[in-house]
């Protein structure tokens, strides 16, 4: 009768990512570059778009946004509530959606084996180019800036941004080296093999 | 971590008795007249009725401010920028619509429960079951989550604790690929044992 039912599997996949998620807000910053700490939180939504595969990890951001916006400290350095998707950087937030899942679509294409360059590109284009693409002009529109003063003053996360985007690439590797079920295309045809037994 | 408590502060004034979904509208309602409010008059007045009901709500200045703080530094740098680019009253316009609209939006958060915000957001979600989507498994995925957050921040220190006696507490990628592939098995038992309830079909 409910055509997009999720498996019960994947619910648990889904809910531990975007608990993984809030999580990474929680572990203090790390310095990368100079006085500036940046936190995790991109990392697991990054992540999530690698493992999950695309709409599920789309899912999962979608369900850690829904937690923030009912007023869960969830956001890095303990924000949440309505406020923030008033803020500024409400853009931000509502681009890990498409980002996420841009990630996912693109991993997914990879089949059983996504190599490194192909889950560089994939964290590349949705971690950052989605997200910015969604986020600049929200930025902008919220400060009654124009985009080309918007886009200058997101400049300064873009180090950060990709030094984070390389990191995912690796941690996605790593993990779907030790555990080959983290890759979407296995995990799909396993739960296949399964529901045939 | 502060508990999953959020940021709500108890009371019983009008505010708080208000039922959710009322306030979520009337915050929409609200943030759509301070984009289309005329001028400073107004924005002043507008100003004036978001501080009255912070003063009926009784959340206290500290609560409030928590709530605006994070967007000091941009609202700064904004009034800052549009003095330069567009003079005094769009500079004061722009700054007082976007303090406001946290202001207003923070205050809904500050008088509801996070466990009746999350019920009426289901509640709001209920119509995607013409869509195909089953609410219950939505509600379990919720609640699950919620229950898996101090699971997951444990599990992160626990991590970081075991890279710290290895000697690679630089390496970031030493502490994410155990953190992650120690969370997707976590998930896949979590999902056996919901299956083993009978929760698949």
């Amino acid at each position: 009768m409910y055509r997009l039912r999720l498996p019960i599997v994947d619910v648990a996949r889904v809910a531990v990512f975007a608990a993984l998620i809030a999580a990474l807000g929680l572990v203090p910053g790390v310095s990368l570059f100079g006085p500036v700490p940046i936190t995790l939180q991109t990392l697991g939504v990054m992540l999530a778009g690698a493992i999950l595969g695309s709409w599920r990890a789309a899912l999962a951001v979608g369900v850690f946004l829904l937690l923030v916006a009912a007023g869960l400290p969830l956001l890095a350095g303990g924000r949440g509530g309505l406020g923030v998707f008033a803020g500024p950087s409400v853009g931000f937030l509502l681009g890990w959606l498409p980002g996420a899942a841009l990630i996912g679509w693109i991993v997914e294409r990879g089949g059983r084996t996504p190599g490194i360059g192909r889950l560089l590109v994939a964290s590349l284009a949705g971690g950052l180019g989605v997200v910015y693409l969604v986020g600049i002009p929200l930025y902008s529109l919220v400060g009654g800036l124009t985009l080309g003063q918007a886009a200058l003053f997101t400049l300064g996360f873009v180090p950060g941004d990709v030094a984070k985007a390389v990191l995912t690439a690796f941690v996605a590797r790593g993990t779907q080296r030790a555990y080959p079920d983290a890759v979407p295309a296995v995990h799909r045809e396993r739960l296949r093999a399964g529901k045939e037994h | 971590m502060n508990g999953l408590t959020g940021a709500y502060v108890p009371g019983g004034s009008p505010l708080h008795r208000m039922p959710v979904g009322v306030k979520l509208l009337s915050l929409a309602v609200c943030c759509t007249a301070l984009v289309l409010l005329p001028g400073l008059w107004s924005m002043g007045a507008a100003a004036a009725v978001t501080a009255g009901l912070y003063v009926v709500s009784g959340v206290g200045v500290a609560a409030a401010w928590a709530q605006i703080r994070p967007v000091r530094w941009f609202a700064v740098a904004l009034f800052a920028l549009q003095l330069l680019v567009a003079g005094l009253p769009t500079a004061a316009m722009l700054t007082s619509r976007l303090v406001l609209a946290v202001a207003l939006a923070a205050l809904v958060t500050l008088t509801t429960r996070t466990s009746a915000m999350l019920a009426t957001l289901e509640r709001g979600l209920g119509p995607l079951r013409h869509l195909g989507v089953d609410p219950f498994r939505l509600s379990l995925l919720l609640s699950l989550t919620i229950r898996t957050v101090p699971v997951m921040a444990a599990l992160a220190t626990r991590v970081r604790e075991a890279q710290r006696a290895r000697g690679v507490e630089w390496s970031l990628r030493a502490f994410a690929v155990p953190l992650v592939v120690s969370a997707l098995r976590h998930a896949d038992a979590l999902g056996e044992a919901l299956s083993a309830r009978g929760l698949d079909d």
